[in-house]
């Protein structure tokens, strides 16, 4: 399992998403995973071994490499994007389990043909409804993860600039004693860029979440002012007319085990009259 | 996710270019990822370790390796790449919404809709036309800007495209000037010249792919302002947009018409 694995699971949910949803997976996945493969692992691939320390002390180097990077950057960057990006599973548990629900329907109905099975799996699920809730829970969690670890981040490295030059006087370092960091510019340089596409990932979540907030509203609206209209998803329709077919045939046969109770009985005919729910 | 999967997802997009846009694509990834990836990566894979500066001096070496090399050929090769692909997404995007609207009227059962299934809907290339034509332009403006700011990023951090053999850097903790020696500087010279050469015939491709789109245009103009009442994808546009008013009235009547009733 590895990012290629994740694009494939991830890909999935791009047809149930948003635009901005869309445009958001996109840039996670071209300018954060991408460039953390093709170019951030390699600038930090020797961030130990080239950790120079101005002692001959054994174990000084170690410790102070320890003091200063306590988490390295890249699997710093790694957890946010594997949390920032499960979220959206959510969105395809649920939308597995709306499908479920439909191709269970259409059995049940006798409709279970190939052919209406496979429109079960191709459809694109309408944001509404419970649905619309699991999604809007996923972005906020999404916001709330790149939130969180552009904090952690802040904490651990206060400022964004990678230093040439740290002293350290560590045990079992000799006093103070001058380390030097490998390549900070170009760290400096990708540490920049990955906080800018995660700002950028943020602004794209609020925009999302404003989107789904005022389309519910206005649907609200819409719902409000014209009575409800057959205009639900392409299953959901269906499912109302079977739904009234199987209420009407339950009332047919309830009407017909009535009239056979009463002609059996015929006394119970006045208390039929009077039964309001007959 | 690497240059595999960059080549799967734009490689969708190929379909709807221009011939000019095609062999542009086939150049990047063969001639500049493919390189990188197969040679260059190599080249500059040791470019730390054996940068070696005369001094025993702790710390001095990684202070000069940082002063004469503030971002890495390979990492800024790989930057200029992923931001020079990217735009095309915009015309993948533009051809998705357009599928999806052209699916949404073949499932209305639009009669003006030509195609038979949704399948064909599915591979059917649209033509750079209307609105594409300003996405697909716009994607190649872009293209050039950013071919444009990262060569012009590369001579200005490396003052010229030679590497040379010997530097001579003085910056502390390094005591006085200290000569400090890249590896395999020929070697690298040679690969740099490279994919700047690349980069430039990128670069005339996208003129060329513009100038063709730009003529493209003006004749397809000049041949409407010929014929003002002869085009069929315009007069389909009119009857569909009608189709769909016409609809949205009957809908509302029929609201009208429950809403008096109850």
């Amino acid at each position: 399992m590895n990012w290629a694995g994740l694009y494939t699971v991830l890909s999935g949910v791009n047809r149930h998403s948003t635009a901005i949803g869309r445009i958001w997976l996109s840039v996670i996945f071209i300018f954060r995973i991408m460039v953390l493969v093709v170019a951030a692992e390699s600038v930090w691939g020797d961030e130990k071994s080239a950790f120079t320390c101005n002692t001959q002390q054994p174990g000084c180097n170690s410790v102070c490499y320890d003091h200063f990077f306590p988490i390295s950057h890249i699997r710093l960057w790694a957890l946010q994007l594997i949390l920032v990006t499960t979220p959206a599973l959510l969105v395809a548990m649920h939308v597995a389990y709306q499908q479920h629900q439909e191709k269970k329907l259409l059995v049940l109905t006798g409709h279970a043909d190939p052919k209406h099975m496979e429109e079960v799996k191709k459809h694109k699920m309408r944001i509404s409804g419970s649905l619309w809730w699991t999604y809007v829970c996923s972005v906020v969690f999404r916001l709330l993860f790149e939130a969180v670890f552009m904090y952690i981040f802040y904490m651990l490295y206060p400022g964004y600039q990678m230093v040439r030059l740290v002293k350290c006087e560590a045990y079992p370092c000799p006093n103070t004693v001058d380390c030097f960091i490998s390549r900070p510019t170009e760290k400096t340089i990708f540490t920049v860029f990955m906080l800018v596409t995660s700002s950028i990932c943020i602004v794209l979540n609020m925009a999302e979440l404003v989107y789904l907030v005022v389309r519910a509203c206005a649907r609200r609206g819409q719902h409000n002012s014209n009575p409800p209209s057959a205009k639900g998803s392409f299953y959901g329709h269906k499912l109302s007319e079977y739904k009234q077919n199987e209420i009407n045939q339950l009332l047919t046969e309830q009407d017909g085990s009535l009239k056979d109770m009463l002609r059996r009985n015929p006394g119970l005919q006045e208390k039929g009259d009077r039964c309001s729910a007959c | 996710m690497d240059w595999g999967a960059l080549h799967t997802i734009l490689g969708g997009v190929n379909k709807h270019s221009t011939s000019i846009g095609k062999i542009w694509l086939t150049v990047l990834f063969i001639f500049r990822i493919m390189i990188l990836v197969v040679a260059a990566e190599r080249v500059w894979g040791d470019e730390q370790d054996d940068f070696v500066c005369n001094t025993l001096q702790p710390g001095c070496k990684n202070v000069c390796y940082d002063h004469f090399f503030p971002i890495s050929h390979i990492r800024l090769w790989a930057l200029q790449l992923i931001f020079v692909s990217t735009p095309a997404l915009l015309v993948a995007m533009h051809v998705a919404y357009r599928r999806h609207e052209k699916k949404r009227q073949f499932r209305k059962g639009d009669q003006k809709c030509e195609y038979k299934d949704i399948d064909e809907i599915r591979k059917q290339r649209f033509h750079i036309e209307g609105t594409l034509w300003w996405t697909y332009t716009s994607s190649i403006f872009f293209r050039l800007v950013f071919e444009a700011v990262f060569m012009y990023a590369f001579y200005f951090m490396y003052d010229g495209f030679r590497m040379p053999r010997l530097m001579k850097c003085n910056a502390w903790p390094c005591p006085n000037t200290v000569d400090c020696f890249v590896s395999r500087p020929t070697e690298k010279t040679v690969f740099t010249i490279f994919m700047i050469a690349v980069s430039s015939i990128c670069i005339l491709l996208n003129v060329a792919e513009l100038c063709y789109l730009l003529t493209k245009f003006f004749l397809r103009r000049s041949k409407k302002a010929g014929n003002p009442k002869h085009h069929p994808n315009h007069e389909n546009k009119e009857e569909t947009k009608q189709n769909e008013m016409n609809e949205l009235i009957s809908d509302s009547c029929q609201n009208t018409v429950i809403g008096f009733s109850s």
